[in-house]
């Protein structure tokens, strides 16, 4: 017993962690260790990240060089020899031999620079929005909210599509591929920044009467200056939650626009585009095109989702 | 109560005129429509007499004003793609959406119902227990991949079903409709029930959790205590008080039926109006878009009203309170 205690760091050597270090170390992770779903679905989310971000180290090929296609290796079955080269593919190969298993490890890439990013820019104008409408107040207030009224009267997918063909018709057709990308993050971002501005409105109003509000605001500081410094920092921790389940939806989202063919370009395939092709070969039998950039996109949205869920309890203290 | 309505209408309106601006912006400064209608070999001073015959020297409102004036006419245009009326091509596309809508709505709704009310009264069944986990998972998946699957057991192993299309169809005038003929029962099965899967796992929840409430009341028990049958507690009494929460659900569902059409629309190549708005989209064909975008506003605004006032109608205790303030 008495060995087991002196490998343990000595409480009185160690400066006392920040507030926020204790949290994350006494709760978060707690509660990590305790929800085997929650560890799951966190570890396969940092695999396929992991595998997203190092595709070009990873992938047996790279499918976008001409170079290292072969249309002999086209409609290879997964993990058998092909007939005429004798390569074999771990996932199969599409109509052009291109290898299913890179295609996907960059094609996750996309999915994920795009999630991610318009989860960002919808989470800093949602936050922007919402300090401001639920600070400020007045007239600012009641625009805001209304526009985000408005929008929630839609279907998110339904906005984010309006949005793709808009800006689609303002973009001249000899650059719709070159800003494909840009307009899917703009357009998933425009689609959902009203949850954040909604959370962060009612937590802001919540706060700004609380004293250290009204002590920052004697001292002198500027509105600005309390918003980002004070109030934001406070009002954090909702916002990490709807940022989790967002990831998970817009990833969805930019597949179903992918899939719909108003997303990503051919030249630049997400996951959505690769099912969009791989539906075609459904009945011709090459079941390997579609099956496994469906089952990554099934995988990579239920885990940042369950991860998301997970999230929400633990950060809620009410719930436990 | 009627400064209400008036409030609510005149929003709706606003946020009507303000999607029209967007449409307008959209169907006038995307592309020159001179370029379109003259030919390389013009002079300026055909440009003009045709700048001044379309208008396009009038100031931005009344041009606003002329758009909007032809939108609620009905005219919105000639299709760029297809070289045809815009109204005439949705006024044809239409009914396939509106059956397919209509018939995902009733699946969603029946099945949404009776599934719900089994799941909270036999709630520690095994059945219930396995629906339950089963409605977790197709709430999860995305619908073009429901599709897909559909497709895939009942199309391609099955060869039940067909996969795309709308079989054969009936002409009866101003309406087509695919319901009358055996091959166009069998097309609309699979994309009915793609797009209803989302809302009939909603209902289903939904009453689920209204019912376990409901249940618990004390008039429940009473009604027990007076020995009413168990039939009648459960449909008589409990059903109907969770019916008003769900009307309004189903209201403003019916808008996201409207609007996920357009996927079930593109996975089953559907000929309504979903799939002409994305190939819209894809080919950048304006008139088709802003009119679009114009239709489904009107709908979309149009059930929000509605629920909101039906919510006055059915729920006497939000009437006390709208005379209050």
């Amino acid at each position: 017993m008495t060995d087991k205690t002196s490998d343990l760091p000595q409480p009185a050597a160690v400066q006392r962690p920040s507030r926020f270090k204790e949290l994350w170390e006494a709760d978060l992770v707690y509660n990590l260790r305790r929800s085997p779903v929650a560890l799951v679905s966190l570890i396969v989310t940092l695999i396929l990240i992991l595998a997203a971000v190092l595709a070009p180290l990873i992938a047996p090929t790279n499918p976008f060089d001409p170079a290292s296609l072969n249309l002999m290796n086209g409609f290879s079955p997964p993990g058998v020899p092909n007939a005429f080269t004798g390569e074999t593919f771990l996932m199969g190969t599409d109509d052009q031999g291109r290898d299913v298993f890179s295609t996907i490890l960059y094609g996750m890439r996309i999915s994920l620079f795009v999630g991610v990013s318009a989860v960002i820019f919808a989470m800093v104008l949602g936050i922007t929005l919402g300090l401001i409408a639920g600070y400020v107040g007045g007239w600012i207030e009641t625009i805001i909210m209304r526009i985000a009224d408005v929008q929630l009267t839609f279907p998110s997918i339904l906005v984010a599509m309006l949005i793709t063909g808009v800006a689609k018709g303002f973009t001249p057709p000899a650059y719709r591929d070159e800003v494909a990308i840009f307009v899917l993050i703009l357009a998933i971002g425009l689609s959902d920044w009203v949850q954040f501005a909604r959370v962060v409105r009612g937590a802001t109003l919540v706060e700004k009467n609380k004293e250290y509000v009204q002590a920052a605001r004697l001292i002198g500081r500027s509105g600005g200056g309390i918003m980002l410094r004070h109030i934001l920092p406070n009002v954090l921790s909702p916002v990490l939650v709807i940022a989790t389940i967002s990831l998970a939806l817009a990833i969805i989202a930019e597949a179903t626009l992918s899939f719909l063919g108003v997303g990503a370009p051919p030249t630049q395939p997400s996951l959505g585009t690769l099912i969009r092709i791989g539906q075609g070969f459904l009945f011709s039998g090459e079941w390997w095109i579609l099956f496994f950039p469906a089952v990554t996109l099934l995988g990579l949205a239920l885990a940042v989702n369950l991860l998301g869920d997970w999230l929400r309890d633990a950060l809620n203290p009410r719930l436990r | 109560m009627l400064a209400y309505i008036i409030r609510r209408v005149f929003q709706s309106l606003l946020v009507l005129l303000v999607v029209g601006l967007v449409a307008f912006s959209l169907f006038r400064y995307v592309g020159d429509p001179i370029d379109s209608l003259l030919g390389q070999e013009r002079t300026i001073a055909d440009i003009d007499r045709v700048r001044e015959s379309l208008g396009l020297n009038d100031p931005f409102v009344v041009q606003y004003y002329n758009f909007l004036a032809n939108a609620v006419q009905g005219d919105f245009g000639i299709s760029y793609r297809q070289s045809r009326p815009v109204a005439e091509i949705i006024a044809e596309r239409a009914p396939a959406t509106l059956e397919l809508a209509a018939v995902s709505a009733l699946f969603a709704i029946g099945l949404g119902i009776a599934l719900g009310v089994f799941t909270a009264i036999r709630r520690r069944g095994i059945a219930a227990n396995v629906i339950m986990s089963a409605s977790l998972i197709g709430v999860s998946l995305p619908t073009f991949l429901i599709g897909i699957l559909l497709i895939y057991v009942f199309s391609v192993e099955l060869d039940w079903l067909p996969s795309f299309g709308r079989g054969q169809v009936t002409d009866l005038g101003w309406w087509t409709t695919g319901l009358l003929t055996a091959s166009g029962r069998e097309a609309i099965i699979l994309p009915a029930i793609t797009l209803g899967l989302y809302q009939m796992t909603l209902i289903m929840r939904l009453v689920r959790s209204e019912m376990l409430e409901v249940l618990r009341q004390d008039y429940i028990r009473f009604a027990r205590a007076r020995g009413l049958r168990e039939r009648a507690i459960n449909f008589r009494h409990a059903l109907k008080n969770t019916l008003v929460p769900v009307i309004t659900v189903t209201g403003l569902q019916l808008g996201a039926i409207i609007a996920f059409a357009i996927i079930t629309e593109t996975v089953f190549q559907w000929p309504g109006v979903g799939l002409l708005f994305i190939n819209a989209i894809q080919f950048v064909d304006i008139p088709v878009m802003a009119a679009y975008l114009m239709l489904i506003s009107v709908m979309f605004v149009g059930i929000n009203l509605i629920v909101d006032l039906l919510y006055f109608a059915v729920d006497p205790r939000l009437r006390i309170e709208g005379r209050n303030t």
